[in-house]
């Protein structure tokens, strides 16, 4: 058994994006002492790569919103799967946070009166996203990072935990490793906050970041806890698709915000043609009316490039798959009709993105896109209030946790969504540690954690992590991507259970030190329970409802309508169950009915 | 399929060896991706680090060709084919292993510096500014603490002279709380003496490696400069911008 390091908290946070950062400072400002751990260094967490926006009903050019309005568009966009009251806190209290942020130090854009610009994004009936140009992630992360360390927290960078610590259900601390030297590290705290991201790398084509392996969902569920909606993966309609290198990185929604329009292999501007009747009212007729709209928002419809994400993607599929892709089989998207200066001021790094790493300019010449990994909705189910989950001494914020997204995601809720909800859940985990005191953590449990952590590092086993990973992401993308069918998916889980028993004889060469082959060996492992789950339940939702979409099951159904997917693990085993989707009260019911 | 090869430094603190790679290359390739192929197919010891692709996060900063460089956003067509393209971690900073450098000395003096500090602290208020009045911060702002101008500045680089110089991108940050519209802290004494503003003497190495495209020089270093200057030196116009009631 190797020597390891014990610290001792009294709030344990599970990652360094902008959740983790901001539960952080809640705990703190409760009187806890609070560590943040983190794969990457500080202010390198996925946060950082947000680009559009973070949504709050401010008002600041349109003063007819208001939470209430935010959150009819947050649940319409959810197709009703989301928790009710996690979205009314959301949509209340997004405000607050964000004038909170600024005060912290971040440098939202302007409007003319000196307030906070705010820019229009899918599926936002209002312009509704607080924005710094296309950097907006950025100015969340530095802006929190440097308040967290300001009030005094313990950070540990590049650490990886791996396991959750319980003490008779109750969880009090976790178990891990430092990349930097592969030496064990353990973390007793009387209450632990998962903000770790979501899992998108098991996809060829993916947004995401190395960091998206899923260990937090993952760490959860192996501790007992339940998982909800994980079927609901948010394909971003526009990802890059060319050159190669680049494939599935993100061009930001604040493109078609700012004035592009997507049109087909035949020059067509094909987004007309695929407008829901859900949403027909408030779409533009006619391209004139949608570029009057980038001007005169109040008096004009949105664009149909602008209704949620769910449909653009579905629609550039089926687009290609009609036979009207682009040159690399995607969709053009095309701002150069705005102006070169006013693409440079708006969008400066999607501006430098092409011009560097794809040879285009976008000023000049079309992007070509594709739908590409992006968000999950699914994840953790944390109390609308304190973010508790079903484990005791357990919080859970950010995209691991699930509530506020229901079936899609509408664009720069996120960014909010990290604001509210880690600040409430820091709050409550600072409440539980002091009024709980410290549990015990368990040695079996590390020890176990310790012999799965140094197998790949021995023995005779000839499986390659890197190869397992690649082969997963080739299924994912093939057989549980935008469109599914029964078949796709079954072929997926057999694949799944033939790496999973492939994974068992990982050998990667080399020692602890720095090792990323022996780092991948336990983040694959990680990405086949999610997988799993992933597609476990997609079989089970035989409907399509927002990213969820069935070949063989193409509409809503009145009874998944009322029903969440829930996994837990029972028996060793991935047991699926449903539960029904809490009620509105009516006069919240009200507001989702224009 | 063409190829390319690829000098990449192996080793840790006590020391290590250039060794040579030939991966195939596809178009657009970036030096990360060349690194990335090396891990999956012919050693996955080698360490790096990187978060975004994208240029984004500033996690993939190394020396290519002598030059610093996020390496995602490094090209490998830019470069001879004929000859190696050279791959080292940042020099000025202890090296963990391979590629991965140890900048904890960065976030340590991050710490010292004192965050944002409004008149009104405690209200709730939404704060006004003109977007002209932000401007020159936004562009602090962008920041992405790659930390290629620390490497690259000779105070730093080849004086070693981390003890008496905070280096560029913390002149970044420090401008970027120094201008801001509303802020009532004044850091200017920090800036004379632990951050060292008077140690740079404008070579402006910083700026030209800057992939945010920060005018370090320009607009954080000089500015803060001449507010020292004029707070040590010259008490009418202290007194003046006092009363004046701007920073
Ligand atoms: C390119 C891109 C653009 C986006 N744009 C927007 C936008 O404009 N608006 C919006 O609202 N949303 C946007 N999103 C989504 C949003 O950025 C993310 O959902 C959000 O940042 C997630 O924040 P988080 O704090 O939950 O987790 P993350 O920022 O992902 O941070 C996770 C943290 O957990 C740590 N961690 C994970 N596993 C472990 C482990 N095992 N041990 C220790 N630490 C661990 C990681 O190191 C990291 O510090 C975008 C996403 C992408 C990819
Ligand atoms: S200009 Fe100043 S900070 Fe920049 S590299 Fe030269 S000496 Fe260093
Ligand atoms: S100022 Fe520029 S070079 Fe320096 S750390 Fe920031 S982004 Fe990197
Ligand atoms: S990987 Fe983020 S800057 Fe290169």
């Amino acid at each position: 058994m190797p020597q390891y390091d014990t610290f001792e908290h009294d709030v344990l946070i599970v990652g360094a994006g902008g959740a983790g950062l901001r539960a952080a400072i809640g705990a703190v400002e409760k009187g806890c002492s609070v560590c943040v751990v983190t794969k990457s260094l500080l202010g390198k967490a996925h946060t950082v790569m947000a680009e559009g926006g973070a949504a709050a009903a401010l008002g600041n050019f349109d003063n007819q919103d208001g939470w209430k309005v935010h959150f009819r568009d947050t649940m319409r966009g959810g197709k009703f799967l989301n928790n009710w009251r996690t979205v009314q806190i959301f949509a209340m209290e997004a405000p607050e946070r964000i004038l909170e942020l600024e005060r912290y130090g971040a440098v939202f854009d302007r409007t003319p009166e000196g307030l906070i610009s705010q820019r229009a994004f899918g599926g936002h009936r209002y312009r509704r996203l607080a924005h710094v140009g296309d950097r907006t992630g950025l100015e969340l992360i530095r802006t929190l990072q440097d308040k967290a360390v300001s009030v005094g927290i313990d950070v540990q960078m590049e650490v990886t935990l791996t396991r959750l610590l319980t003490d008779g259900g109750r969880v009090t601390g976790a178990v891990g490793y430092r990349r930097e030297d592969g030496s064990i590290v353990v973390f007793r705290a009387k209450a632990v906050v998962l903000c770790s991201g979501g899992w998108g790398r098991m996809f060829r084509f993916t947004s995401n970041s190395w960091e998206s392996t899923g260990d937090g969902a993952v760490m959860a569920y192996e501790a007992g806890a339940e998982l909800q909606d994980m079927e609901m993966v948010q394909f971003h309609p526009t990802g890059m698709i060319w050159p190669p290198g680049v494939r599935g990185v993100l061009v930001t929604e604040g493109v078609r915000g700012d004035g592009g329009v997507l049109k087909n292999g035949a020059g067509e501007r094909f987004m007309f043609n695929h407008v829901p009747e859900f949403y027909r009212a408030e779409t533009a007729e006619t391209p004139e009316e949608a570029l009057r709209w980038v001007n005169d928002k109040v008096n004009n419809r949105r664009p149909p490039e602008l209704l949620p994400r769910d449909v653009v993607a579905r629609a550039i599929y089926k687009e290609v798959e009609a036979g009207r892709g682009s040159e690399h089989g995607g969709a053009y998207l095309d701002v150069s009709h705005m102006g070169a200066e006013y693409i440079k001021r708006k969008l400066p790094s999607m501006y430098d993105q092409f011009l560097h790493l794809g040879d285009v300019d976008i000023t000049k010449q079309p992007m070509e896109v594709y739908p590409t990994v992006h968000y999950t909705m699914g994840g953790v189910p944390a109390e609308p209030e304190s973010c508790a989950t079903s484990l005791p001494g357990l919080y859970a914020a950010g995209e691991c946790a699930c509530g506020l997204h229901g079936a899609n995601r509408l664009g720069g809720n996120s960014l909010t969504d990290l604001l509210v909800f880690g600040k409430r859940a820091g709050e409550a985990a600072g409440d539980f540690a002091i009024a709980e005191g410290p549990g015990s953590i368990s040695e079996a449990e590390i020890q176990e954690e310790v012999e799965t952590l140094m197998k790949p590092l021995g023995g005779s086993g000839g499986e390659n992590p890197y190869q397992i990973h690649a082969e997963l992401q080739e299924q994912m993308q093939s057989g549980a991507m935008i469109a599914r069918t029964e078949e796709g998916l079954r072929q997926t889980l057999d694949k799944i259970h033939e790496l999973q028993r492939r994974a068992e004889d990982i050998r990667v060469p080399g020692d602890t030190k720095f090792n990323p082959g022996w780092h991948a060996a336990r983040d694959v492992k990680n990405m086949l329970v999610s997988s799993e789950i992933i597609v476990l339940s997609a079989l089970e939702r035989k409907e399509s409802r927002g990213a969820q979409w069935r070949l063989d099951y193409p509409n809503e159904d009145a009874y998944w309508a009322r029903n969440n997917v829930i996994a837990k693990k029972i028996d060793g085993k991935v047991s699926i169950s449903h539960r029904e989707v809490p009620e509105p009260p009516s006069e919240l019911k009200e507001l989702l009915q224009d | 399929m063409s190829k390319i090869t690829l000098s990449v430094y192996r080793g840790d603190a006590n020391g290590g060896e250039m060794k040579t790679y030939t991966v195939d290359t596809f178009p657009g390739m970036v030096v990360l991706d060349a690194i990335h192929q090396i891990q999956a197919e012919q050693d996955g010891t080698l360490a790096c680090r990187w978060n975004c692709k994208a240029a984004k996060c500033g996690s993939c900063s190394a020396e290519v060709n002598g030059m610093p460089k996020l390496m995602c956003k490094t090209r490998v067509d830019d470069y001879p084919a004929d000859q190696p393209i050279v791959v080292h971690p940042l020099r000025t900073f202890p090296i963990v292993k391979d590629l991965v450098a140890d900048v904890s000395w960065n976030f340590e003096v991050s710490k010292s510096i004192p965050i944002l500090k409004l008149a009104d602290d405690g209200s709730a208020e939404p704060l006004r500014m003109q977007q002209v009045d932000v401007d020159r911060i936004q562009e602090f702002r962008k920041c992405i603490e790659c930390f290629l101008c620390q490497t690259v500045c000779h105070v730093l680089r080849d004086g070693d002279r981390k003890d008496i110089f905070f280096g560029p991108r913390q002149m970044v940050r420090l401008a970027s709380l120094e201008m801001h519209p509303l802020d009532v802290l004044d850091r200017r004494p920090m800036l004379r003496e632990t951050a060292g503003v008077g140690i740079c003497n404008i070579t402006k190495c910083c700026t030209e490696v800057c992939p945010e495209h920060i005018h370090i020089t320009d607009n954080a270093i000089i500015p803060l400069k001449e507010r020292v200057a004029d707070t040590y030196f010259d008490p009418v116009q202290k007194v003046l911008r006092w009363v004046g009631g701007r920073k």
